[in-house]
């Protein structure tokens, strides 16, 4: 039983990784779990949605009305983007970076796409994760 | 927020030096600052730091980050930071920590732009990782804490051999160890006179080639600056004028230049740290953080000594007491050097001596006894360079071991303390009060508070080190030297000097005084401790010789208050013996009058050449911890010793 959860396990991270959602830093912190601390990837997976959580409600409630500061927005979401790449959230980063290309555009619209597909990609990887932290329990 | 268990465990099981058990974990136990506003960020980096066996404190907020490396100045050897965070610019933290207390600062960022990478370097960041940060680029930082030390340690000669013998014309060595009064001058010179006859001057003679005579800024000598500044006005306030204005023998024109610079750039630190505004001006006395600013060497071991003496103003004692106590002197302690009959870097200064690095210095009181013999003449700005260098010099020498950076960090801040430090009164207060909380052992009453810093000590890191060659040349060490002369019981437990945090391996974590002791607190316990990593280190048992030294450089004024608990061993009297090495040989017999290395008690390592040590007082301080507990002197001691060593090579 036990080891076929965890060949899920680790099934499923390969997909992830494949797929490109997560990257090699998420193997990192995998590598960085110890005994000591056994949920340690867990745990910092959780940080980073709380983290992101907030992120994205500054970055929704900038982006309603204008006039739009764009150097504030890009600021908001280069923070996102950073709390997204210390855990590996390559499909997340992604999205953040073009989310910042139409900053630097000015592009009003074109960040109000990309920040759909920011928090798109982010509730996809939330999901894939919870999943996969339920197998590897 | 450090584990030090955890780090302290890694770091005994790290030993990787064949040398010393204790010595043998770095860079394991290297106390690291990382500071983050993204907590996912920091949550991993603080793993990735344990991972690596550091001893890691991390602050989402640039602000905390900075009040915590104030109050604590020899309590981290390096700091992490992130370039963007919201209520401080990155490289704002990085300047800060730079002029305060000259640590080692990595800056982090997603941002690999050349200009923000450049920005970086312009603005003194030894290295700028880019995020996602890898535990690989994190597992080699130690080598920015060495590399910085041993630079600082190469900058500054060994001013203090030729303070030393400036020193000598004014000082009559008083037999008794009293350091605070003008005995202090005395002992300096009765140091002196002993490095002499042991024949250690080879250090002398080396930096009488060199020789830079440092100015040590006691609190004494700063205020009268600051008011000479004032009456000028502070546009107009040109070094000359200055000088006129305090009519300070022996105080040249490029002493004061390079005084009123630091002081220029405390004061603009100070306009822009909202936080630690409080007093600011010019005394240090007030303000803790603020004041952090050029006279942070004054800090509390520098009130210490100085109300010691008698000479502070009360007020400024107090202030600095608490402050002394509760940092590390590590920012004036330093500077100070024994005074001379001036006065001007009595001893009272010694604690202030103590490198601004955290903690350390707290134990100032005990520094400050040291500090006796240092000449006054001696340029702030070498002091805080002796102090530097000394600290790196001793953390050179201690084989780099991570105590040894954590000694350095000692010294640095000490060094740096001195001539910062208005407000290191303050701070030491603020750490004073923590860690006044009272050790158990009982900190001389005199010194106010307890314990000096543990802030000399703070480095605990070092004091292991130390162990090792002993002397490093660790100028300011000298006026640790002093103390132990005088009280033999005295300071015992005031030695915060050995800040328990950092490098003592065995001692940070265990907190040297058992109270306070938390894994970041590196020294700040009031003192104790430091006289037990002596112990440990030199196995030899001097015993109340050294810690009676290093008592009576807290006490300077009174040696009679400290308790004899502290027992510090062998180690303690390396650095007292440091600064009455030269006599001394032996520590056994205290008269230390003039700082006396008796380091060796055991007649051992630290026959670190007393004259250097005009400013080790500072340096005893800071191995001087009392750890309340004797696994933790031990630890401490060992560390105090290498940074002991540290401190005596520099001197």
């Amino acid at each position: 039983m036990e080891s076929q959860k965890k060949r899920q396990a680790a099934y499923m991270k390969k997909n992830l990784l494949d797929q490109g959602y997560l990257d090699e830093q998420f193997a990192h912190l995998e590598e960085l779990q110890d005994d000591a601390n056994p949920n340690f990837v867990e745990e910092v997976v959780k940080s980073f949605y709380t983290d992101s959580a907030r992120f994205i409600r500054n970055i929704e409630v900038a982006l309603e009305n204008g006039p739009y500061d764009f150097t504030k927005l890009d600021n908001m979401m280069y923070q996102f983007k950073g709390s997204s790449s210390s855990i590996g959230a390559r499909r997340v980063k992604r999205q953040c970076s073009m989310f910042q290309e139409c900053c630097n555009a000015k592009n009003i619209e074109g960040c109000r796409n990309t920040f759909q597909g920011v928090k798109q990609e982010y509730a996809t990887l939330k999901t894939k994760l919870e999943t996969y932290f339920q197998m590897e329990k | 927020m450090n584990l030090v268990a955890s780090s302290s465990v890694s770091w005994k099981s790290n030993s990787n030096n064949s040398d010393r058990v204790e010595k043998n974990e770095f860079p394991a136990g290297l106390r690291v600052l990382v500071v983050d506003d993204d907590p996912t960020c920091l949550r991993i980096l603080e793993k990735m730091l344990r991972n690596c066996h550091y001893e890691v404190t991390k602050s989402n907020r640039a602000e905390i980050a900075l009040s915590m490396l104030r109050e604590n100045r020899n309590g981290f050897d390096i700091v992490i930071s992130d370039v963007h965070m919201p209520d401080m610019d990155g490289f704002k933290l990085l300047e800060h920590v730079g002029l305060e207390m000259d640590l080692p600062v990595i800056m982090m960022s997603a941002d690999d732009s050349k200009d923000v990478v450049m920005k970086g370097v312009t603005h003194g960041a030894c290295d700028y990782l880019i995020k996602p940060v890898r535990i690989e680029a994190l597992k080699n930082i130690w080598q920015h804490v060495i590399r910085k030390k041993k630079h600082e340690w190469k900058d500054k000669d060994f001013e203090q051999s030729t303070i030393v013998e400036d020193g000598d014309q004014h000082q009559k060595p008083p037999e008794d160890v009293d350091y605070s009064s003008s005995a202090n001058e005395g002992n300096w010179k009765s140091s002196k006179r002993r490095k002499e006859e042991e024949d250690e001057t080879e250090e002398r003679d080396d930096t009488s080639t060199l020789k830079k005579p440092r100015v040590v800024w006691s609190v004494e000598l700063h205020q009268q600056f600051v008011q000479a500044v004032n009456q000028l006005g502070i546009d107009k306030a040109v070094p000359k004028k200055i000088l006129e204005l305090m009519n300070v023998p022996g105080l040249t024109r490029e002493n004061v230049a390079s005084h009123l610079q630091k002081y220029r750039l405390y004061l603009r630190r100070l306009s822009g740290v909202s936080q630690h505004q409080n007093g600011l001006n010019d005394s240090f006395m007030g303000h803790p953080e603020a004041a952090y600013g050029t006279m942070t060497s004054f800090s509390g071991l520098e009130l210490q000594a100085l109300a010691a003496t008698g000479q502070l103003p009360a007020q400024s004692l107090a202030t600095f007491q608490a402050a002394a106590l509760g940092r590390s002197a590590t920012k004036s302690a330093i500077s100070m050097p024994l005074v001379d009959q001036r006065n001007l870097f009595s001893f009272e200064n010694p604690k202030l001596r103590y490198p601004e690095g955290q903690q350390q210095l707290n134990n100032s009181n005990k520094q400050i006894n040291l500090l006796h013999g240092i000449p006054t003449t001696m340029e702030p700005k070498q002091l805080a360079d002796l102090h530097q260098s000394s600290q790196s010099f001793v953390a050179m020498n201690m084989q780099g071991n991570a105590r040894m950076q954590q000694n350095n960090a000692l010294l640095m801040h000490m060094s740096q303390q001195q001539q910062k430090q208005p407000s290191r009164g303050q701070m030491l207060n603020e750490s004073s009060n923590g860690q006044v909380s009272q050790p158990p052992l009982s900190m001389p009453q005199p010194l106010s508070s307890n314990g000096i810093p543990a802030a000399i000590l703070s480095r605990n890191g070092i004091v292991d080190n130390v162990r090792g060659p002993v002397y490093n040349p660790v100028s300011p060490a000298s006026s640790m030297v002093d103390f132990s002369l005088n009280q033999t019981t005295e300071l015992q437990n005031s030695f915060p000097l050995v800040s328990s945090n950092s490098g003592m391996s065995t001692l940070t974590s265990k907190r040297l005084l058992p109270e306070e002791v938390n894994s970041d607190i590196k020294g700040s316990r009031g003192f104790p401790v430091g006289y037990d990593i002596f112990e440990e280190l030199h196995q030899q048992k001097s015993q109340d010789w050294g810690i009676q030294n290093v008592g009576s450089a807290f006490g300077a004024s009174d040696h009679s208050g400290i308790p004899g608990t502290l027992d510090v061993s062998p180690s303690m009297l390396v650095q007292q013996g440091i600064s009455s090495m030269k006599k001394n040989g032996q520590n056994g017999n205290s008269p230390m009058g003039g700082p006396q290395l008796n380091l060796f008690s055991g007649g051992n390592l630290l026959t670190v050449k007393a004259e250097q040590l005009p400013d080790t007082s500072y340096q005893s301080n800071l191995f001087l911890e009392q750890f309340g507990q004797d696994d933790l002197m031990s630890a401490i001691l060992k560390q105090q010793e290498s940074v002991f060593l540290l401190l005596i090579c520099i001197l």
